[in-house]
C-alpha cells in the first residue's frame, strides 16, 4: 500500500491549525457526525451518567461513576467518562456514549495539533471555546436524542488557577465560579458538593467530596453506579494543577471510598 | 515557433542540485545523537522563538537546516499526515518510518518538477517505546534522498566536517549531559569553544516519558547540563 502523501495546500485553502478543518478538507467521512435518518425508530443509545468537577486551591478535581445504560439495561459497569484533554486539562462526559467518546478523541487530536502546528499550546479558555464548537457540531444528533453534554476543567496557566466549564446542547459554553455536575445524577451531585464546598478546600479534600457526590448520586439516580465492592469498581477520579493531569490508582480511589463511606452517607439508612 | 535551447538532463539536475547545496550550505547545522536517555537533537539556532526543532507524534520528532519558510511548512505538512494517520487508523500505527517516505516523495517530486527545488535538510526522528525497541534516525535531503543513519546523524552545510568530529568522541550509551556537550562541541568552530546555550536550540526525544517523549531542554535544565550537571 503507498503511503499517505504529505497533505500541503496553497496558501487561500490552508487549514491552519485546526485538525477539524483538515479533516473537513481531506478526509470529511471521518468527522464523527452523526445523521440517523428520518423515521430511523428508537435505536438503543447508550448513555453515561453522571460526572463532577471541582475547583479547589491548587487546581481541579474531576470525577465520574462508571456505569452506562441504554433504556433499563446497564450497558457497562466499566465505562470511563474521565479523560485527558491535554497535559493541564481535562473533559468529562455525559450524555449518549457512543458520540461522546468520539467527540472527546477529535477534541484530544484538535488540542495537540494546534500545540504541534503552532508552537505552543492554546490558552484554557481557547481549549474550552474548541470543545463548546464540537458540542454544538453534534446538534443535529442532540435534536435526536444524542445528546452529549461535556465538562471541561483544567489549571489556567496564564491566571494560575484551576477552572471549570460547562456545556449545553447547544455548545453554549458556562464557566463556573466552582463546582459543576452533569448527566442524570447531576442534581443530586451537584446539591451535595455545594453543602460542604468551600473556598479553602484542598486537594485531598476536593477528592474526596467528589467520591461522596457521586456516591450521594448513585443513592437516588438509579442511573448512577456507586462503589461496586464485590468487583472492586470504583469512580475515576483525576487531578490537574500546575504538574498536569493525574488519575488517580483504582487502589487510592478505592481506599478512599471505603474510608468515607462510613460517615454521613449511610445516615437515613431507612429511607 | 522557436526551438527551445537543448539542455541536457543532467546539467538541469546538476544545477539545481548546486542551487539547492548552495542555499543549505548558507544555514547554520543540527546535530542529532542517540543517547542513554532517548534521541537528542542539538541545532546551532540563536533565535528563541522560530524553532528548527519540532514535535510531530508521540515519540516523534522533526528537525529541519536550509530554508526556514520551506521546513516549517514540511515540519506542519508532517505534523497533519501522522495527526490524520494516528485518528484514522490507531496512535500506534503512526511510524518515523512512513512518515520519512512521504517527505522523500514529496520532496523528490518538488525536485525535478518545480520551478526550484526546496533549500532543506530534514530529519525524521524515533525514539523506541523501551530499551529494546531501536530508535530511528532518517536523514532526507533536498532531492528526496532517503537515508537511514545509526548513532548519530549531521544536517547542514558543514555536515562532513562536523560529522567527522563526531564520530571521534561519540558514545552510544553516553548520559544526556555528556551527549549535549559533544553536541555544543562540535557544532562550534574547530577549536573553538563549544556554543553556549543562547546559541542553542535543544530537544530531547525522552524514552521514560508516557505518550509524548518530545520534550526542550532550555533555560536553567541547558545551562546546568551545558556546565555539566
Amino acid at each position: 500500500m503507498p503511503d499517505l502523501p504529505l497533505p500541503l495546500f496553497p496558501p487561500g485553502g490552508d487549514p491552519g491549525p485546526s485538525f477539524v478543518e483538515l479533516l473537513r478538507r481531506v478526509a470529511p467521512d471521518s468527522l464523527p457526525v452523526v445523521h440517523l435518518p428520518p423515521g430511523a425508530g428508537e435505536v438503543p443509545v447508550t448513555h453515561g451518567t453522571t460526572v463532577v468537577a471541582i475547583r479547589h486551591v491548587a487546581g481541579v478535581v474531576m470525577a465520574g461513576d462508571r456505569r452506562a445504560t441504554a433504556g433499563m439495561t446497564i450497558a457497562s459497569r466499566r465505562i470511563e467518562k474521565v479523560f485527558p484533554a491535554d497535559r493541564h486539562s481535562g473533559v468529562a462526559i455525559a450524555g449518549a456514549a457512543g458520540p461522546a467518546i468520539e467527540m472527546v478523541r477529535l477534541f484530544q487530536v484538535q488540542l495537540a495539533h494546534y500545540e504541534k502546528v503552532e508552537g505552543e499550546p492554546l490558552s484554557l479558555e481557547g481549549k474550552a471555546n474548541q470543545l463548546s464548537q464540537m458540542v454544538r457540531a453534534n446538534l443535529p444528533a442532540a435534536m435526536q436524542g444524542l445528546v452529549v453534554v461535556p465538562l471541561f476543567a483544567g489549571w489556567d496557566e496564564r491566571r494560575r488557577r484551576g477552572r471549570v466549564f460547562s456545556f449545553d446542547a447547544l455548545g453554549g459554553k458556562y464557566e463556573e465560579a466552582d463546582f459543576q455536575a452533569s448527566g442524570s445524577g447531576g442534581l443530586h451531585a451537584r446539591n451535595w458538593i455545594k453543602a460542604s464546598w468551600s473556598e479553602d478546600l484542598g486537594a485531598p479534600e476536593a477528592i474526596d467530596l467528589a467520591i461522596r457526590a457521586l456516591f450521594a448520586a448513585a443513592d437516588e439516580d438509579a442511573a448512577t453506579g456507586g462503589p461496586d465492592l464485590v468487583r472492586r469498581i470504583f469512580p475515576t477520579v483525576a487531578t490537574i494543577g500546575p504538574d498536569g493531569y493525574r488519575a488517580l490508582a483504582t487502589d487510592e480511589v478505592a481506599e478512599r471510598a471505603e474510608r468515607l463511606l462510613t460517615g454521613p452517607e449511610l445516615g437515613g439508612r431507612g429511607a | 515557433m522557436t526551438m527551445p535551447f537543448y539542455v541536457s538532463p543532467e546539467q538541469v539536475m546538476k544545477d539545481r542540485a548546486d542551487y539547492a547545496r548552495k542555499g543549505i550550505a548558507r544555514g547554520r547545522s543540527l546535530v542529532a545523537l542517540e543517547c542513554a536517555d532517548g534521541v537528542l537533537i542539538v541545532a546551532e539556532n540563536p533565535s528563541r522563538t522560530l524553532n528548527k526543532i519540532s514535535e510531530v507524534y508521540d515519540r516523534i520528532a522533526f528537525a529541519g537546516v536550509g530554508k526556514y519558510n520551506e521546513f516549517q511548512s514540511l515540519k506542519i505538512g508532517g505534523v497533519r499526515l501522522a495527526d490524520l494517520k494516528g485518528y484514522q487508523y490507531s496512535r500506534e500505527d503512526v511510524t518515523a518510518n512512513s512518515l520519512a517516505n512521504a517527505y522523500a516523495q514529496t520532496l523528490g517530486q518538488v525536485f525535478t518538477h518545480e520551478m526550484k527545488p526546496y533549500e532543506v535538510e530534514i530529519l525524521v526522528a524515533q525514539v523506541g517505546a523501551h530499551p529494546d525497541e531501536p530508535n530511528e534516525l532518517f536523514h532526507i535531503l533536498y532531492d528526496g534522498t532517503l537515508m537511514d543513519e545509526h548513532g548519530f546523524t549531521v544536517l547542514g552545510g558543514r555536515a562532513e566536517a562536523i560529522a567527522e568530529r563526531l564520530e571521534a568522541d561519540y558514545r552510544p550509551e553516553a548520559p544526556l549531559a555528556e551527549a549535549l556537550r559533544l553536541g555544543a562541541s562540535v557544532l562550534a568552530e574547530e577549536g573553538g569553544e563549544p556554543l553556549p546555550a543562547a546559541q542553542l536550540e535543544v530537544a530531547l526525544l525522552d524514552r521514560s516519558r508516557p505518550e509524548r517523549a518530545f520534550r526542550r531542554i532550555r533555560g536553567a535544565e541547558l545551562d546546568e547540563l551545558l556546565r555539566g550537571g
